[in-house]
């Protein structure tokens, strides 16, 4: 065994032993289970919140899209900024409406501010379609990970199964509190890693962050800046705006936010999460480092660009550091997704067919769910099923679909009625489906189209389609003349 | 509150108007090329602007919620 498995090793013990003693003086019912009880201050749900950042597609795929297409990835750092401002407008509510109807998922608030199970159940599918890829792509992180960090020693497979035994383990035993407890760790590894590695890289290869950009500069012109066609500075601003839209529309965003105490930690945390976000910065640093260090990274392998810089550059001690925070970015969102999506399947798809469910049995349902969610992603991780990528790219545009009606729902006089929150959602997410599968961009789909809006992000057509259907179906079925109770 | 609102939805413009109006590598700021050096400079304005909103948001004052 060698010194990388040895670290690596101790890292997954660790989350797991710290995610088991996490539970520690709490019964589980459902509100401690999902929601710690609303009794999170600024810390947790800070990082909780700024989990979404820290994913393994920051580690390996950040660093491999700056690597393998260059200035689009500078995205990236704008998106989440702008969604930590619409935060600072959108959670207060949220989390107040909540906490009054205790609310235990992001299918609840639906439900309750709609009063219809029906589009409670409708938003929880689409949250389940979401977020088991999201599931999958941080099993598959996790077992490129260990694959390379641990010099071939562990199987993918091995490690896929060990992440997902461990996973199922704390979040049954301690609900969102493992993946916070395991999250202060996490977060404390990837500062320090990555830090490290997006200054030590550029000083130590090229003298310095401006010697480095020069050289790929002149190397590579017009790599740093974004081409003129395609993913163009068009594309940049329309999905920018696009995603940030998105962001907290996440299942797993929004029971975040109901662990809070109160209303100002997510003002408070708005001003500090962009600053936080600059760690990505440091990832890009990394990826646009190994461009001229280990070149010839094609498709998938362009994930593969930090590993390889660092197996080359680093001791087999260090690179088992560099992995044992890899593989917290995979447990830790992965425990979020897996708890949300068990929440959400029991919650507001089981009970919906059971309606006399108590809290208590919600609860257990749900704990036993946890390892149903996670079985069926190992699988999909496992055969390699490439559905699942495209279906990878849908989950951001999906959720994004429920962010008109989630909006509408929190004005004093919604203007959305529930039959028009239905069919917009549907239309939404099936316009967003067909433009997946079929590769569609806007520039192909109206090739008559100005260029500037060719480029466009094709996600901005199911949002439009979506947001068109709400205003015809609500003007047909009007909503309920009465006041919103906010 | 209004002025809030007004201050919050700066940077919805100051992040994307940079890498549109100039799309050069050059100037490099702090070593970036132009689009990411916006983009950097961007995100440390964003919380500045969030820290002013903060404070000058009566919400922010009263210490039940």
């Amino acid at each position: 065994m060698n010194a990388a498995l040895i670290v690596i090793v101790i890292a997954a013990l660790a989350a797991l032993g710290l995610g088991l003693l996490a539970r520690k003086g709490h019964a589980m019912g459902l509100e401690q289970w999902t929601v710690a009880g609303r009794g999170f201050g600024w810390v947790f749900v800070f990082l909780l919140l700024a989990g979404e950042i820290y994913t393994t597609f920051t580690f390996l795929g950040a660093s491999g899209f700056s690597y393998g297409l260059g200035a689009p990835v500078y995205y990236i750092l704008a998106y989440g900024s702008l969604a930590y401002i619409i935060s600072y407008f959108l959670l207060p509510p949220v989390w107040a409406y909540a906490k009054k109807h205790h609310l235990v998922s992001q299918p609840d608030f639906f439900t309750y501010k709609y009063d219809s199970r029906t589009l409670g159940a409708l938003v929880a599918i689409v949250d389940l379609v979401a977020l088991i890829p999201y599931l999958v792509l941080q099993l598959t992180g996790l077992g490129i990970i260990v694959d390379a960090a641990g010099y071939g020693a562990i199987s993918k497979e091995v490690a896929v199964w060990a992440g997902a035994i461990i996973v199922v383990a704390y979040v049954m035993v301690s609900g969102i509190r493992g993946s916070a407890w395991t999250a202060v760790v996490k977060d404390i590894l990837i500062l320090v890693v990555v830090l490290w590695l997006g200054l030590y890289l550029p000083f130590h290869l090229y003298g310095g962050i401006g010697p480095m950009f020069a050289k790929i500069d002149a190397a590579k012109p017009g790599f740093l800046i974004f081409p003129a066609k395609g993913m163009s500075v068009w594309w940049f601003a329309s999905t920018v705006l696009l995603t940030a839209l998105g962001f907290f529309m996440w299942p797993q965003s929004i029971a975040a936010s109901y662990t809070a105490k109160n209303a100002r930690v997510f003002r408070r945390n708005a001003i500090f999460l962009p600053i936080y976000q600059l760690i990505l910065l440091f990832v890009f640093f990394v990826g646009f480092a190994a461009v001229l260090q280990v070149p010839g990274l094609k498709g998938g392998d362009t994930n593969l660009a930090l590993f390889k810089l660092a197996t080359q550059q680093f001791s087999p001690l260090t690179v088992g550091i560099i992995g044992a925070a890899g593989v917290f970015t995979a447990l830790v969102p992965g425990s979020v997704i897996t708890m949300t999506a068990a929440t959400v399947l029991s919650r507001n798809l089981i009970a919906l067919a059971k309606p006399d469910m108590g809290d208590d049995e919600v609860a257990t349902v749900a704990k036993w769910a946890v390892p149903v969610i996670m079985l069926i992603a190992v699988y999909f991780t496992l055969s390699g099923n490439q559905t699942i990528v495209a279906l990878l790219l849908m989950g951001y545009s999906f959720v994004t679909q429920l962010f008109p009606v989630l909006v509408a729902s929190l004005m004093k006089r919604n203007p959305v009625s529930t039959p028009a929150a239905i069919a917009g959602i549907i239309v939404g997410v099936l316009v967003a489906a067909y433009l997946t599968f079929t590769h569609a961009t806007v520039g192909k789909l109206m090739p008559w189209l100005p260029q500037m809006i060719q480029d466009f992000n094709v996600g901005i057509i199911a949002l439009i389609a979506n947001v068109v259907v709400l205003a015809v179906v609500s003007a047909i079925v009007k909503p309920a003349a009465k006041a919103q109770e906010v | 509150m209004v002025l809030a609102r007004w201050l919050a939805a700066v940077p919805f413009i100051g992040f994307l108007i940079g890498p549109i109006v100039h799309n050069q590598s050059h100037p490099f700021i702090f070593g970036m090329p132009f689009p990411l050096g916006w983009v950097t400079c961007w995100v440390v304005l964003t919380a500045l602007i969030m820290w002013i909103v903060y404070s000058i948001d009566p919400r922010n004052k009263s210490e039940d919620e």
